[in-house]
């Protein structure tokens, strides 16, 4: 059997020293290559922090990362990231900002002088893909959050990553604009096909999304339960209203919940 | 509770005519604003003048606006050849006062050890007042140029440095992270964001720094050289001329607020994006919409 993209073995984190909170214990799941993964999890389980040990921004606690059959030791050399606000560049136009990462990450930073056109096509490309055209000479702050969000899902592709890690990316928006950008991101993942890792307290945003979905337990967050999500792509807005997906919802409904009065209990018994 | 009334039915032709009585007073507002300094300034020497008058206060205790102005006339030489000495000295030392604190503020604002390190010295340097160094800097350079630039010098660059480094330290994580997970190296987060981001703080302190620039450079001509109007006015005084130390003044104070001028004119052309005006967000507006 093919190796799994990522691995995260028996991860723990612990912030602010021995005596410090434990945001993560035994946490362990994998994510085949190309694979579309939804973790969800009640607020403050340690999801986000989840994200940046497996990007290796931070450093764990105990257990091993690997990416692409490297053990992750320092943060890794192009994953895309968004995350809940859009931190765009607010002295950079919309274009300029997509295509910030081109000048970091290589091959890409060395052949961007002289093959600038065809970057600044694909940037372009990408854009229109969101429903971004007409605005990449525009200054973020020129473009409501919504549209924030979508060149920040653009930055995060640029560079073809071969992981995609989106933490809470249509958290701030309206249910409305975080539908269109489900579409989007659905089209966008079936044409570049990257590995991707969402985390989200949506479930349906996470059902819609994902191949697969892992619940994560409250603090300190592992994961308890995993759900294949078996509906056949593109999925559309329709298929949320389906029996099925309802009952899928319902089902992971159940296990947060579940996780949610356990660490409620284990609060109370702290406290006590 | 009394029944209100039934609300007053809007008329329909009122929209263009409101925003065209909107816009009259819009205009009519960015005028006054642009002429309101000049007037302040044109009234209070008006009532200094009528203050002086009424009051029969001697011209060595104040002289009136009037006197000031024959005094300037009459002395236009020597005020022009000092100020313009005053204007270099300021300027020489404002230079390195940028160069100086932009290379500290990035070095402290990038690295927390360095900052943790060298901040209490600073804060330490900029608490001693600098006329007491003056002293020092003539010991070592001798009366003239070299102290008042230094000096200068010295009392600009804190301003520089503390800007600086807060705006590369207060880079969102977020964006820090959203880089460091390309696998940007720590020299490409502050060209790419640290430095950008701080260019609104630099040019904030630069407005203030240039002004205290001027203090640096009078104080020390006040105490130790043979030219430049700080040394003009000390002379000045020593002969109760009180209107050339008030002209010396004066022109103290039009030096700062042209170069104060000309820092805001870089500002603006330089880091529009973080001022966006009334432009700016009407446009924000109607897209966002």
């Amino acid at each position: 059997m093919e190796r799994p993209f990522v691995e995260i073995m028996d991860v723990a984190m612990r912030y602010g020293g021995v005596e410090g909170t434990l945001a993560l214990k035994d946490c362990s799941l994998t994510v085949g290559k190309g694979e579309f993964v939804a973790v969800v999890g009640p607020s403050g389980c340690g999801k986000s922090t989840l994200m940046r040990l497996v990007t290796g921004l931070w450093p764990m606690t105990q257990g091993n990362v690997i990416v692409a059959g490297q053990e992750v030791d320092r943060p890794l050399s192009s994953a895309g990231m968004a995350f809940q606000a859009p931190t765009l560049l607010p002295w950079r136009t919309i274009l300029a900002n997509v295509m910030l990462p081109l000048e970091v990450v290589e091959p890409h930073r060395r052949r961007l002088r002289s093959e600038r056109a065809m970057y600044d096509a694909k940037a372009r490309r990408l854009l229109a893909m969101v429903g971004l055209k007409g605005f990449e000479e525009k200054f973020p702050y020129q473009l409501s959050g919504g549209m924030q969000q979508r060149a920040s899902l653009c930055r995060a592709l640029i560079h073809d990553p071969a992981l995609l890690m989106l933490d809470e990316p249509f958290g701030a928006l309206d249910i409305f604009t975080r539908e269109d950008l489900w579409l989007e991101l659905q089209t966008v993942c079936q044409t570049l096909k990257p590995t991707v890792i969402l985390v989200t307290h949506d479930l349906r945003e996470a059902v819609f999304l994902a191949d697969r979905v892992l619940v994560m337990s409250s603090r300190p967050g592992r994961i308890i339960a995993e759900r294949k999500v078996p509906f056949p792509r593109p999925r559309t807005m329709e298929d949320i209203y389906k029996p099925e997906f309802q009952a899928l919802l319902h089902d992971l409904r159940e296990h947060i919940s579940d996780a949610r009065r356990a660490g409620a209990t284990l609060e109370a018994s702290h406290a006590a | 509770m009394p029944r209100d009334a039934t609300p007053e039915p809007i008329p329909t032709n009122r929209g263009p005519t409101r925003a065209e009585a909107m816009a009259l007073a819009a205009r009519r507002r960015r005028r006054l604003q642009a002429w309101l300094p000049w007037i302040i300034i044109l009234g209070t020497f008006l009532i200094w003048e009528a203050v002086v008058f009424a009051f029969q206060i001697p011209q060595f205790i104040l002289p009136a606006p009037s006197d000031i102005a024959a005094s300037m006339y009459k002395w236009w030489w020597p005020l022009l050849d000092n100020s313009w000495q005053t204007l270099m000295t300021t300027l020489i030392g404002f230079a390195f006062a940028i160069a100086f604190g932009l290379a500290l503020g990035v070095a402290i604002g990038s690295s927390s050890l360095l900052y943790a390190g060298l901040y209490p010295l600073l804060i330490a340097f900029n608490s001693v007042p600098k006329v007491a160094v003056v002293p020092i800097l003539v010991i070592w350079f001798g009366i003239g140029t070299v102290p008042a630039v230094i000096t200068a010098f010295l009392i600009s660059f804190f301003p520089i440095v503390v800007n600086v480094a807060t705006g590369i330290a207060t880079v969102e994580p977020e964006l820090r992270d959203v880089l460091r997970a390309l696998g940007a190296k720590p020299t490409d987060i502050i060209r790419k964001v640290g430095l950008p981001r701080a260019m609104p703080y630099f040019f904030a302190s630069l407005k203030i720094a240039i002004t205290v620039a001027f203090v640096g450079s009078i104080i020390a001509e006040t105490v130790a050289s043979n030219k430049g109007i700080g040394h003009l006015m000390i002379l000045a005084s020593s002969r109760f001329d009180v209107p050339l130390v008030f002209a010396g003044l004066i022109i103290t104070g039009i030096m700062g607020v042209v170069m104060y001028a000309i820092a805001v004119k870089i500002e603006d052309r330089t880091t529009g994006w973080a001022m966006r005006g009334q432009e700016g967000q009407s446009v924000a507006t109607s897209i966002g919409g």
